[in-house]
């Protein structure tokens, strides 16, 4: 018999290792924030004002990334800062993707009317630019922590609820759907128990992605100040100050971009890596 | 002793209002293989979808009935009727790569059926299957029950779906041109395979070919379909000793012989087609739909 036998397991995957470690990291930093911080992220301290990082002239032992220009400590601010970050992240990513999945996944599924009405509805929500669209909503819940979730879930939702109903749709056209019919089993049980196996893969990967685009969305917020009250640590609050005293101290502005940008990066990257592991064809 | 499948005088037509089943009628008594035999388009694959109650959302019953072991089902609500043919009737599909669910093991998706449905508890799926696979063939009934479909080779995967069809013991099994997507060295193990199970269950089948060698091996009577209209109806035997039917003669002059494999063949002739055009027309003429 020809039967070709299971594929060796992929050897280590570098890209899901740098990923995911860096998100560790971040994990880590925000869970023992209090711990891990050398410094009160919110102590002034004017004779420490605009200090540099630790391997330039002029540096103080035990600020690392420097001061900004209150003379608050730049590293524990950050770290602060992941707290919020990964807050956003987990929480509006995973609403926006448990709402947005099973929508796209009874729309794909179903198809007629189910999927004429929600299908509508996405096209009439993409017409709103969405950073626009973000500032409105919090101005109208008001600022804080919650509005910001908020807002992500009722913008991003559609993200999901466009690819997974695509997704659904063309599951929904093989034969094993069409099997099961066969052998007896209702709608809701095979959208479930054969459907959803096979889009899972995809929800994995934009859930991932979506964690990123949070927190970038959360950034943004907090950058024109629309997000939490304003002196709590957030990194696009760093940002927006580090704009301001970008001539005198180049470094707040620039490490918090950093770590914006390595965790976006991971999210989206880790996503694909989980996508290709859960995948028992590319497998 | 009622037939195990009664289809009468079925019509189907797409929303334009084109018929593509034309008042079609057949049985197949227990036990027995008739074969469904037309060119691509005939409806073949149309009136097995319409007997596993899976035909597309557009295309609509207008006319007759089809009656499985004596039960009308159109009398039965959408559950009762999905119940009935999940408990009677199987299907042994045409593409084995795309009939198993890619990302779940092969093992729960044969003993699905009979613990979901039927209500069997798991212990005796499972030994019901194993026993199943033991009779096509596979040696390494452990290994192919935790595989995934990609992990198997074709003509595994077509004994897997035959072991599963088999194991529910349903009266009728739908095969829908079985072995189109084989290998052509797989196709006739897969035949005999099937023919050897129908005999050893008592399985009645409904087999859907375009292939008039096919229906030679393992029917016992043969339908002839065109555009979606029977043309000619007889045992096997019967009709190849002595088609009736112009489009059954041709048909034949067009399958390919061992022994001259391309000097015999010929298309089917304009004259015939111009016949079969003209049945149709008849046919169209006289249809009133009713109710």
């Amino acid at each position: 018999m020809a039967d070709s036998r299971a594929l060796p397991r992929r050897r280590f995957d570098a890209r899901l290792m740098l990923a995911g470690g860096w998100l560790l990291v971040v994990l880590l930093a925000a869970i023992f924030a209090p711990l891990v911080a050398p410094h009160d992220p919110l102590a002034q301290d004017l004779m420490l004002e605009r200090l540099p990082p630790f391997w330039l002239p002029g540096s103080e032992p035990g600020y690392w990334l420097g001061t900004d220009s209150l003379g608050r400590d730049l590293l524990s601010r950050l770290i602060f800062g992941a707290r919020i970050a990964l807050i956003v992240a987990f929480v509006a990513a995973l609403a926006a993707c448990i709402v947005g999945s099973t929508l796209g996944l009874i729309a794909g599924y179903f198809g007629g009317w189910p999927d004429r009405i929600i299908s509508r509805i996405v096209d009439v929500w993409m017409a709103f630019p969405p950073v626009l669209f973000a500032i409105l909503l919090v101005a109208v819940f008001g600022t804080g922590l919650m509005s910001v979730i908020i807002a992500i879930v009722v913008i991003d939702w559609t993200r999901f609820c466009r690819v997974i109903r695509a997704e659904a749709m063309s599951q929904a056209r093989m034969d094993y759907v069409e099997n099961a019919r066969i052998a007896g089993f209702g709608r809701i049980r095979i959208m479930v128990s054969e459907v959803l196996p096979n889009v899972l893969p995809s929800i994995v990967a934009l859930l991932s992605l979506e964690m990123g685009i949070a927190v970038i969305v959360e950034a943004i917020l907090s950058f024109v100040n629309l997000s939490i009250s304003s002196d709590a640590p957030t990194w696009g609050g760093i940002i927006a100050e580090g704009r301001l005293s970008i001539h005198q101290a180049w470094w707040v502005l620039v490490f918090p971009l950093i770590a914006l940008f390595l965790t976006v990066l991971s999210f989206s990257q880790f996503g694909e890596g989980l996508k290709s592991r859960f995948d028992p064809v590319l497998r | 002793m009622s037939d195990c499948l009664d289809i009468s005088n079925l019509s189907a037509t797409l929303p334009s209002g084109q018929r593509v089943l034309r008042s079609v009628s057949l049985t197949v008594q227990p036990g027995e293989v008739r074969a469904l035999v037309g060119e691509s388009g005939a409806g073949k694959s149309m009136i097995g979808k319409a007997v596993l109650g899976v035909l597309p959302p557009s295309v609509r019953i207008v006319e007759g009935a089809i009656r499985l072991e004596g039960t009308d089902l159109d009398a039965l609500s959408a559950k009762e009727r999905r119940r009935l043919i999940g408990a009677k009737a199987a299907l042994i599909p045409q593409d084995p790569l795309t009939a198993l669910n890619p990302s779940r093991r092969v093992g729960p998706q044969m003993t699905d059926r009979l613990v979901h449905i039927l209500g069997w508890d798991a212990d005796k799926a499972d030994k019901r299957v194993r026993q199943l696979l033991d009779e096509v063939h596979i040696r390494e009934p452990d290994r192919v029950m935790k595989a995934y479909p990609h992990e198997l080779s074709g003509g595994m995967r077509q004994r897997v779906l035959i072991a599963a069809a088999f194991a529910s013991e349903p009266r009728l099994i739908v095969a829908d041109e079985p072995t189109t997507a084989l290998d052509v060295t797989v196709q006739k193990q897969i035949l005999r395979l099937i023919a050897q199970l129908q005999q050893e269950h008592g399985t009645a089948i409904l087999f859907v070919t375009h292939d008039l060698g096919v229906v030679a091996k393992v029917s016992q009577k043969v339908t002839v379909l065109y555009a979606g209209k029977v043309v000619e109806e007889a045992d096997t035997p019967a009709l190849f000793a002595n088609p009736q039917h112009a489009y059954t003669r041709a048909l034949m002059a067009a399958t390919p012989k061992y022994t001259d494999p391309l000097a015999s063949l010929k298309p089917v002739d304009e004259s015939v087609l111009a016949g079969l055009a003209a049945e149709v027309a008849v046919a169209d003429h006289d249809w009133r739909p009713h109710g």
